[in-house]
């Protein structure tokens, strides 16, 4: 077995003060194999982003910080690097594109200037050469007429296309890993789907590995083929998608698939998880999700449940159907 | 852009109107009868008929008006009535005086302003920010003329390195005229553009596309100068046409501080004499730096917002 592109391990964020600090991811680890795509997924709130920004050493600071744990890319860990080698890696290994196509990209510079610069920043390339190879990428993310547009500034592109400018950027340096923060969320649907598939299309093309994170389980289950699950700040459940959407382990991986709006859906309203996501760093025992929970017994608000096994790539956190499962598996066993 | 351009400056010519028009009500309703005025209580009838006579104040007021508006279109805004200059003399004299200390002082105070608070932003909450901090707290708290008059004692009068007043002839006399006064004028100005720098800064640093020039590996240095000192450009160009006007106020105080043959002066003189043509010709000008310094600024903003220059 080879050694994952990243791994991270036992990730924890922490804001506030460090006296009484908030911790907003708890303990969180997986890994991505070199050109995998790993979907997190988790409603807003759930520390996605915080794990994500963890990778590049973007956790706002202060007043967050990473408090705790590894995350080895290449085997490296990149917490333990001086901080100004981070610089280094961004852009260059590990790329990075945002929620708000709008906000994005500097409104001051042109779109050509801003790709440019991921260039500019780590490859000896001159000028006419970087501007050969911004309009190859533009080519790349299917941005129309890209030598009338090379000059224009992000106002003049729809919400769609800077994120196509975003995706371009990101991919400049041929980055073995892309992490993607909801880079549908604020689009139109349609648009949406163009963009998952520009993204599934630079994987296949350039072999980039891929961190999709989004809250819509739908969309990391048509582009991922691994799935993380997070609430409150921890992982839930993790397994490769078609265990998590046959047999999907944790009660709240449950109510998020029944939650995913069908084309073929005859109800009226989409399910709701009932209840609200606990505030950041405010379950310090027990599970989590118990407040929210069907199937809570006495064990979940005392015992935090570790991560059992449900298959051979497949875990959940939780007591109850880690209880059941393993007396199915026995009586299975027994004649 | 051009367009842009030909529009904002056909703009300002209404602008200009109404500030003529206003200059000349307020010359007219202001200070009751300029003959009285300028001739005082005891002023004889002949004394006063003469007197509106050689002012123009004897015809309908809408002449007067067409009169005014005609001197002003022709430089001919009359004359002193102390020394019998025509006022576009005295005006030309006077006002590279007041520019050329408007614009040292404007330079060094930016010059001075920005890093300070691009230094702030970078090191909030900590020793540098809160120096920076307390020195713009000074810098609104001192008035001008008291600055002005500190240095002139501590400096010129002590220590004899400059000039104790006037503001020179040749260019090397008027820049060693020049540091006192603009060094007075720029203590607040760096202490404005410094405290609106970090402000902006601070905003801009929470902004998600300085986040984006992080992820793909921008530097620090690159980060703040590249990405968002740029972007700061906006409201600091706002804060920079603010301060030039309020340099406008400033210099008369510390015209008259120093002693500097400056606009400031002349209109101070001109009121202290009733001198009532140099009074008007000092409020023109003053009144039209203002719209020309909100021309400039609007121009600038061309230069530093692409959104604006681009359509
Ligand atoms: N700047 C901040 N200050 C304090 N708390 C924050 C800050 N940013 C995020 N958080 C907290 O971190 C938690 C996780 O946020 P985030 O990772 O953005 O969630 P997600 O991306 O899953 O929606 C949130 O509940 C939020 O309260
Ligand atoms: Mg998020």
């Amino acid at each position: 077995m080879t050694a994952p592109l990243l791994r991270i391990e036992n990730l924890s964020v922490e804001f506030g003060p460090r006296a009484n600090p908030i911790r907003v991811v708890d303990d969180v680890s997986f890994e991505i194999e070199a050109g995998g795509s790993v979907g997190v997924v988790g409603e807003s709130g759930s520390g996605k982003s915080m794990t994500s920004l963890s990778i590049l050493r973007l956790v706002p600071e202060p007043p967050g910080r990473i408090s705790g744990g590894r995350i080895l890319f290449d085997g490296a860990d990149l917490l333990a690097l001086p901080r100004n080698q981070m610089p280094d890696i961004r852009g260059r290994d590990v790329a990075m594109i945002f929620q708000e196509p709008m906000s994005s990209l500097n409104p001051v510079m042109t779109i050509g200037d801003q790709i440019g610069e991921a260039i500019l920043l780590h490859q000896d390339l001159n000028s006419a050469q970087r501007r050969k190879r911004v309009l190859e990428l533009l080519r790349l993310v299917g941005i129309p007429d890209p030598a009338g547009r090379i000059d224009a500034y992000p106002h003049q592109f729809s919400g769609g296309m800077r994120q196509r400018v975003m995706i371009a950027m990101a991919v400049a340096c041929n980055p073995r890993l892309l992490i993607a923060d909801e880079p549908t969320t604020a689009l139109d649907v349609t648009i949406q789907a163009q963009v998952l598939a520009l993204l599934k299309d630079v994987r296949q093309r350039l072999g980039t590995a891929i961190l999709l994170i989004s809250h819509d389980l739908g969309i990391i289950a048509d582009s991922c083929e691994r799935v993380v699950v997070m609430y409150a700040g921890r992982v839930v459940e993790e397994g490769d998608v078609r265990s998590i959407f046959r047999n999907p382990a944790h009660p709240y991986t449950r109510a998020l698939l029944k939650s995913i709006p069908r084309l073929d859906d005859e109800r009226d309203r989409l399910y709701q998880i009932p209840g609200s996501v606990p505030l950041a760093g405010s379950v310090t025992q027990g599970c989590a999700f118990r407040a929210r929970c069907p199937l809570r017994v006495e064990t979940c608000a005392v015992d935090r449940p570790p991560l059992f096994a449900f298959g051979p790539s497949h875990k959940a956190a939780c007591w109850v159907t880690a209880e059941a499962a393993q007396a199915r598996s026995a009586a299975e066993a027994s004649p | 852009m051009a367009r842009y351009i030909f529009w904002r400056l056909a703009d300002s010519i209404p602008t200009v109107l109404l500030v003529l028009t206003l200059v000349f009500i307020a010359m007219r309703i202001l200070p009751g009868d300029p003959a009285i005025a300028a001739l005082g209580d005891n002023a004889l009838p002949d004394q006063i008929a003469v007197f509106r006579e050689k002012m123009g104040l004897n015809v309908p007021l809408w002449r007067q008006y067409l009169n005014f508006l005609h001197g002003v279109v022709t430089l001919d805004l009359g004359r002193s009535l102390i020394s019998n200059t025509p006022v576009v003399n005295l005006l030309a004299h006077h006002l590279p005086y007041t520019i050329e200390l408007t614009i040292a002082a404007t330079l060094i105070g930016v010059t001075a302003g920005i890093p300070m608070g691009v230094l702030a932003a970078t090191h909030r909450n900590r020793p540098a920010d809160s120096a920076v901090r307390l020195y713009s707290l000074v810098g609104y708290a001192i008035p001008d003329f008291y600055l002005g008059a500190l240095l002139l004692i501590v400096f010129s009068l002590n220590l004899g390195w400059f000039p104790i007043n006037g503001g020179g002839d040749d260019f090397p006399s008027r820049m060693y005229h020049i540091v006192l006064p603009a060094l007075t004028l720029a203590f607040l100005k760096s202490a404005f553009m410094g405290k609106l720098a970090r402000t902006s800064l601070l905003e801009v640093f929470g902004k998600d596309y300085v986040r984006t020039a992080r992820a793909k590996g921008a530097r620090e240095g690159r980060v703040i100068y590249r990405h968002a000192l740029r972007n700061a450009m906006l409201p600091l160009t706002t804060g920079l046409g603010m301060s030039l006007l309020a340099t406008l106020s400033g210099s008369v105080a510390v015209e008259l501080v120093f002693n500097r043959p400056g606009i400031g002066t002349l209109l101070i003189s001109g009121i202290s004499e009733r001198d009532y043509a140099v009074i008007q010709g000092g409020v023109i000008v003053f009144a039209l730096f203002v719209v020309v310094v909100n021309l400039m600024i609007d121009l600038l903003y061309i230069v530093v917002d692409p959104r604006i220059r681009v359509q």
